[in-house]
């Protein structure tokens, strides 16, 4: 990425890239047609069974998965490609993979591509994991000479030694991958493509593939392009994103911005979000206070960096005055599920007309991700039950980021960390 | 129909650099043999996989190599030269069976086993991209292998009937059998590809192969010599087909009978070159894009 654009070298180039699949059941009652299509050819004529050229996603029974992409990827950058089910990812990368062939378009490719589009292509359960590595590193493109010479090192990396003479169907499915993912991680190609292949084996092998293929983007200039559609790997892999959506590019350019334009521009709100007219949920429908407005003065849209506070403000109005009203305000993770929950330790009241609170949400603890919250105004019964007088669901998301040193420099994983951290360890060598 | 080119251009960076293209637009024959040639490791690793795979967890292992054919002849020499009593022109019953035996099934095996190229690979094949036709090429050296393992039998039968003076060889023919066996292989492969490369698409050649090479077999002179049939129906249909000629001439060098039939030698090359061609010409249009019709 420390080179200007114009001089970076291209390493794969695709222009107006379309892909048509036909619909419903292939063969059966398609012979005539074909037949019909091959004799149009034949004579030169036009294909009465051809739509290309049309820019309709879906028409008759055809789809098109892709839709004109134009594309350039330079040497030794790490494209991530995200974009929801069906936005034509797949798609993508089976064309660059050369599994099979674009309906218009072309694409230029410069250097040796090897793909994973899944680890293990060509593993037989009978033969040994030797044997394997060198079937697997053949299909791949590798030959013999050069499997041989970095057979100890992919041997090394797979961490399944005493096993290699073993045929493959007694491994567990993690060391299996293992080892398919060294010999692809070993591979000599230029371009290297992969589809969520690092959503398998354990954390620390998964990070050591990450470190791999970062290794092999810019230490060794070679071209990674990544699909997934887990965003962490994608911040930690890749410099640059592209966002596919229903097989058009709606987005090229930063990961941060591409992930955030994946996600939605919804799932970090403006500063400022109105509230009056919000739809409340069908059992608090009926709400005798109404929350206005929520807001924060801190720019355009509200990501933070790990260990600050938030600073929020909120508007309500009652039907008719109310004390001793309490305000809870929930944190959910942007996947829904709950953190935790704050509330206002003492009682206040609410008049019929505005009245606008400050607060501080105290988010020092939030592990880098996205949060929305989820405010209630509620009274406590006499009998300890509450009564919620207003409930919002979810209508203000924020992000916080980490910073440089937090976690000593490593993506938070909250799969496997959550989403609170705890205060650094304290610790003492004796 | 798809074009694709690979070459190597020179570069400041690199020494060499590849390029591929791909395009939408169509060339009926391109092989790309060099880009075949650069997977030559894969292709022995195929070839060696097939026979590693055919014989893991046998207890017999390799053996079965020499014990299929054996078996099968006997079965003949049993059946068509003991019960039906079909004439062998004077060869042994055992050594006619043995021979025809391994050159039709280099050939059948030619065809069978290329036939479900696509059809059998389609996994690895949706996966990752390399040559296609590594696959029948290594299925056609596994052939030629096992040929050639099933002429050791021949051999040594040969050998005790030469000396006893059952049989007597044209010697000199048997210089003809590399193009023979080149020309059966080059076919079956070719039909094989044509099957297989329609079988992606249409699903009911895969049932029929299996009994169309069988009834091709008795189309053939497998069974019984050229030489038992009289002129008719049959014996045209035999003529015709493309299989006969170089059978009767392999027998004819092996075993010293056999019809030499010249015009049905220069029908059976020619047909040859056009199944080859049309082979090919039809390979290149599906191996682009078979993947979403598989």
């Amino acid at each position: 990425m420390s080179n200007p654009v114009e001089n970076r070298e291209v390493a794969v180039r695709l222009s107006g890239i379309k892909k048509m699949y036909k619909l419903g059941q292939i063969g059966g009652g398609t012979l005539q047609k074909d037949l019909q299509s091959w004799w149009a050819r034949v004579r030169g004529k036009e294909d009465p069974n051809s739509i290309i050229g049309s820019e309709e996603r879906l028409s008759g029974e055809t789809f098109l998965a892709l839709r004109g992409i134009d594309l350039t990827v330079y040497k030794g950058e790490a494209l991530g490609i995200i974009g929801g089910n069906g936005a034509g990812k797949s798609t993508l990368l089976k064309l660059l993979c050369r599994v099979t062939a674009p309906t218009e378009g072309e694409i230029d490719i410069y250097g040796r591509i090897s793909s994973m589009l899944e680890v293990g292509t060509g593993f037989h359960a009978e033969m040994t994991g030797r044997e394997n590595v060198y079937m697997n590193g053949a299909i791949l493109g590798m030959t013999k000479a050069e499997i041989d010479a970095k057979m100890e090192q992919i041997i090394e990396f797979s961490e399944v030694r005493e096993f290699i003479d073993t045929p493959v169907k007694r491994y567990s499915s993690g060391m299996y991958v293992k080892l398919a993912f060294a010999v692809a991680a070993h591979l000599d190609s230029e371009i290297l493509i992969m589809d969520e292949v690092l959503a398998v084996g354990d954390m620390a092998f998964q990070q050591k593939c990450l470190n791999r293929m970062r290794d092999a983007a810019t230490k060794e200039g070679r071209t990674v392009l990544y699909v997934s559609h887990n965003m962490n790997t994608i911040r930690q892999l890749c410099d640059r994103c592209v966002v596919l959506d229903k097989g058009r590019i709606i987005f090229e350019g930063d990961v941060e911005e591409g992930i955030e334009h994946y996600m939605g521009t919804k799932m970090i709100s403006e500063s400022c979000v109105e509230l009056t007219t919000m739809k409340r949920e069908r059992d608090f429908a009926l709400h005798p206070i109404t929350m206005n407005k929520i807001w924060t003065n801190e720019g355009q849209r509200v990501i933070m960096p790990v260990g600050e506070t938030l600073r929020l403000s909120l508007s309500f109005t009652g039907d008719r005055p109310f004390d001793d009203v309490y305000l809870r305000i929930i944190i959910k993770s942007a996947d829904g599920t709950p953190i935790t929950m704050c509330t206002t330790e003492s009682g206040f009241s609410v008049d019929t007309c505005e009245k606008v609170m400050e607060m501080e949400l105290d988010t020092t603890r939030l592990a880098p991700g996205k949060y929305t919250l989820s405010p209630v105004i509620y009274q406590v019964g006499e009998l300890g039950n509450h009564v919620n007088l207003d409930v919002l669901r979810d209508v203000f998301s924020f992000e916080v980021t980490a910073k440089p040193g937090f976690n000593n420099n490593m993506v938070w994983l909250s799969r496997f960390w959550g989403h609170h951290y705890t205060a650094p360890l304290r610790f003492k060598l004796l | 129909m798809n074009q694709e080119t690979n070459k190597l251009q020179p570069s400041s960076a690199q020494p060499t650099q590849y390029h591929t293209h791909i395009s939408a637009k169509k060339r009926l024959f391109q092989l790309n043999l060099g880009e075949v040639w650069r997977y030559r490791d894969l292709i022995v690793l195929f070839t060696r996989r097939s026979f590693v795979l055919t014989y893991k967890q046998t207890v017999l292992g390799p053996a079965w190599i020499f014990l299929t054919p054996i078996i099968t002849s006997l079965i003949y020499t049993f059946v068509f030269g003991g019960i039906a009593g079909i004439s062998t022109d004077g060869v042994p019953t055992l050594l006619f069976y043995l021979t025809s035996n391994a050159v039709w099934n280099f050939f059948s095996s030619c065809v069978t086993q290329n036939a479900a190229t696509f059809t059998a690979n389609a996994n690895v094949f949706g996966k990752v991209y390399f040559p296609r036709l590594t696959i029948p090429i290594s299925n056609m050296l596994a052939s030629v292998i096992q040929f050639f393992v099933q002429m050791i039998l021949v051999a040594i039968l040969l050998g005790y009937y030469s000396i006893t003076g059952a049989v007597s060889p044209n010697w000199w023919g048997l210089l003809l059998i590399p193009v023979i066996l080149l020309q059966l292989g080059v076919l079956g492969l070719g039909v094989g590809i044509i099957i297989s490369s329609l079988t992606t698409k249409y699903r009911d050649l895969a049932i029929l192969v299996t009994f169309g090479v069988q009834l091709w077999m008795y189309a053939t002179p497998i069974v019984y010599p050229l030489s038992q049939l009289s002129d008719g129906l049959m014996r045209t249909i035999l003529t015709v087909n493309p299989v006969t000629a170089p059978v009767e001439l392999f027998r004819w060098a092996l075993l010293g009978e056999g019809t030499i039939l010249p015009l049905a030698l220069i029908l059976s090359a020619v047909l040859t070159v056009v199944v080859a061609l049309v082979g090919v010409m039809i390979f290149n249009r599906v191996e682009k894009t078979f993947m979403d019709t598989v």
